[in-house]
């Protein structure tokens, strides 16, 4: 038993390493700087229930010098096996957290997550949540990356509408279902469409 | 391509660090994020920090432009151009439409840039005000409370000693109303093509270890008074061999009698210009 869940955990990363998260980053960049489109995101297999997208995210941005927090949703042996033996990621609570990574209820309540000093508002949190799908459709998008408007489904609106009245300050976040992939920067405005 | 680096020159653990710095400076506009900038194989002032953030955004399927003063063909742009060629075996190229990734120092090209393209600024000095506070302590707290009357003083000083402000390059610009924020010292004629950009702006300044940038149609407003409005100015000629009248242009000396010529700085843009049958002054069609 301990053996399987080992062998799982060394399974699963980029096949080559440098070039898929350079494409995965690329990706991330995208989708951060244009709120809204939605991008692939291949080459990771996690463990359940992380999606294939959100363990990309994980084995492009994170390492030893960047504390994860795994929302009860997330919060298995298997994912915590992974997480170390890929990227060396602490697993820590949620204030302490540069990336926090779950569904979007298990990432409630938002106000543990950092969103940065008021002279370092690069010091926040991005929270990685896990959707059932990802849609060009629901909440209304403008903002920065953005040239009229886009549409994106979401969790809800009023908790993104509160982020955004705390610019410069606020976490950022990053959507995953299946293997694909956007982004909500602090700096765009969400209403109900 | 060698195999004897890794993919893009950087180890994975200083592009990571590199990649999340680059994330949040994509959400906060205008905002200097500090990252922990390496020691490159040039000197600084060669464009350290360019690379860097280049290195961290490469993909092997990318098509690089390198650009120094909107020349192709000067030893700076030719130097980043064969690292990155030999270093992570990506195709290069001259023409901007073609670049999904271009790297300048202090120029932004004159073909309109695209979406899906990357133009990576290479800054000496990131901080705006730091020629009027040399303290980081008090300068990050000026950013903090929006405290920007300084900057608006030495503008007016300039309009006060020369009847006009007198900056020319590395013109300061207000992002998304809230940082303000040094473009680099491109000629303030390339402000304008800072607002809503359809490509990523991505700002790297090695020495001084920050990264900042400009999502894609981001708000970017060069500063002003409303009685002297920012006017993006560049020579008053047309280009001698292209003869593109709106175009930013280099003075070049030719002999020592005053002769003189005045040509594109964008040297794409000329060649393209010409290769269509344009030709100016001194130009014959290529």
């Amino acid at each position: 038993m301990q053996t399987d869940r080992m062998s799982g955990s060394l399974s699963g990363g980029f096949a080559d390493p440098a070039r898929d998260a350079a494409r995965a980053f690329r990706a991330v960049l995208e989708a951060m700087a244009r709120p809204g489109t939605i991008h692939a995101m291949a080459g990771a297999l996690p463990p359940g229930p992380c999606s294939p997208a959100a363990g990309a995210v994980l084995l492009t941005l994170a390492d030893r010098t960047t504390p994860v927090h795994l929302a009860p949703s997330h919060d298995r042996p298997e994912l915590r096996d992974w997480i170390a033996f890929h990227t060396g990621a602490p697993i820590v609570a949620a204030e302490g957290a540069t990336f926090a990574l779950g569904d979007w209820p298990g990432l409630q309540p938002l106000d543990r997550f950092a969103v940065g000093l008021p002279d370092y508002p690069d010091r926040s949190a991005t929270l990685i949540v896990e959707m059932p799908a990802l849609e060009p459709a629901g909440a209304r998008l403008t903002g920065p990356g953005i040239r009229d408007a886009a549409w994106l489904s979401l969790p809800e609106v009023a908790a993104f509408a509160a982020n955004r009245a705390l610019f410069p300050l606020g976490f950022d976040t990053i959507l995953t279902a299946g293997d694909r992939l956007a982004a909500l920067p602090r700096t765009t405005r969400v209403e109900a469409a | 391509m060698t195999d004897d680096y890794n993919f893009a020159y950087l180890d994975e653990e200083t592009k990571r660090m590199i990649r999340r710095a680059i994330l949040k400076g994509v959400a906060i506009p205008g905002y200097q994020v500090p990252f922990a900038s390496r020691e490159m194989p040039m000197p600084y002032g060669w464009g350290t920090g360019g690379v860097q953030v280049t290195a961290a955004c490469l993909t092997p399927e990318d098509r690089l432009k390198v650009i120094d003063q909107g020349a192709d063909d000067t030893t700076n742009a030719v130097s980043i151009r064969k690292f990155f060629h030999r270093t992570a075996g990506v195709d290069t190229t001259e023409a901007t439409a073609e670049a999904t990734i271009i790297q300048t120092r202090h120029r932004i090209p004159e073909t309109p840039l695209a979406e899906g393209q990357i133009l990576v600024f290479q800054v000496p000095i990131p901080e705006p005000l730091r020629f009027l506070e040399p303290r980081e302590t008090e300068t990050r707290k000026m950013h903090e409370l929006e405290e920007y009357g300084l900057m608006h003083v030495k503008l007016y000083e300039d309009i006060a000693r020369h009847g006009r402000i007198a900056t020319a390059y590395a013109y300061p610009v207000l992002v998304e109303d809230r940082y303000v924020m040094d473009p680099s010292p491109i000629p303030k004629f390339d402000n304008p093509k800072l607002d809503d950009n359809p490509a990523i702006l991505l700002f790297g300044a090695g020495r001084e270890q920050r990264i900042y940038a400009l999502p894609p149609y981001t708000k970017v407003v060069s500063l002003d008074f409303e009685d002297h409005p920012f006017e993006p100015s560049k020579a008053d000629h047309d280009c001698d061999l292209c003869g593109a009248s709106d175009t930013y242009l280099d003075e070049v000396i030719t002999d020592d009698r005053g002769g003189r010529m005045f040509v594109c700085s964008d040297t794409d843009h000329c060649r393209t210009r010409r290769a269509a049958g344009h030709a100016g002054r001194l130009g014959a069609v290529a």
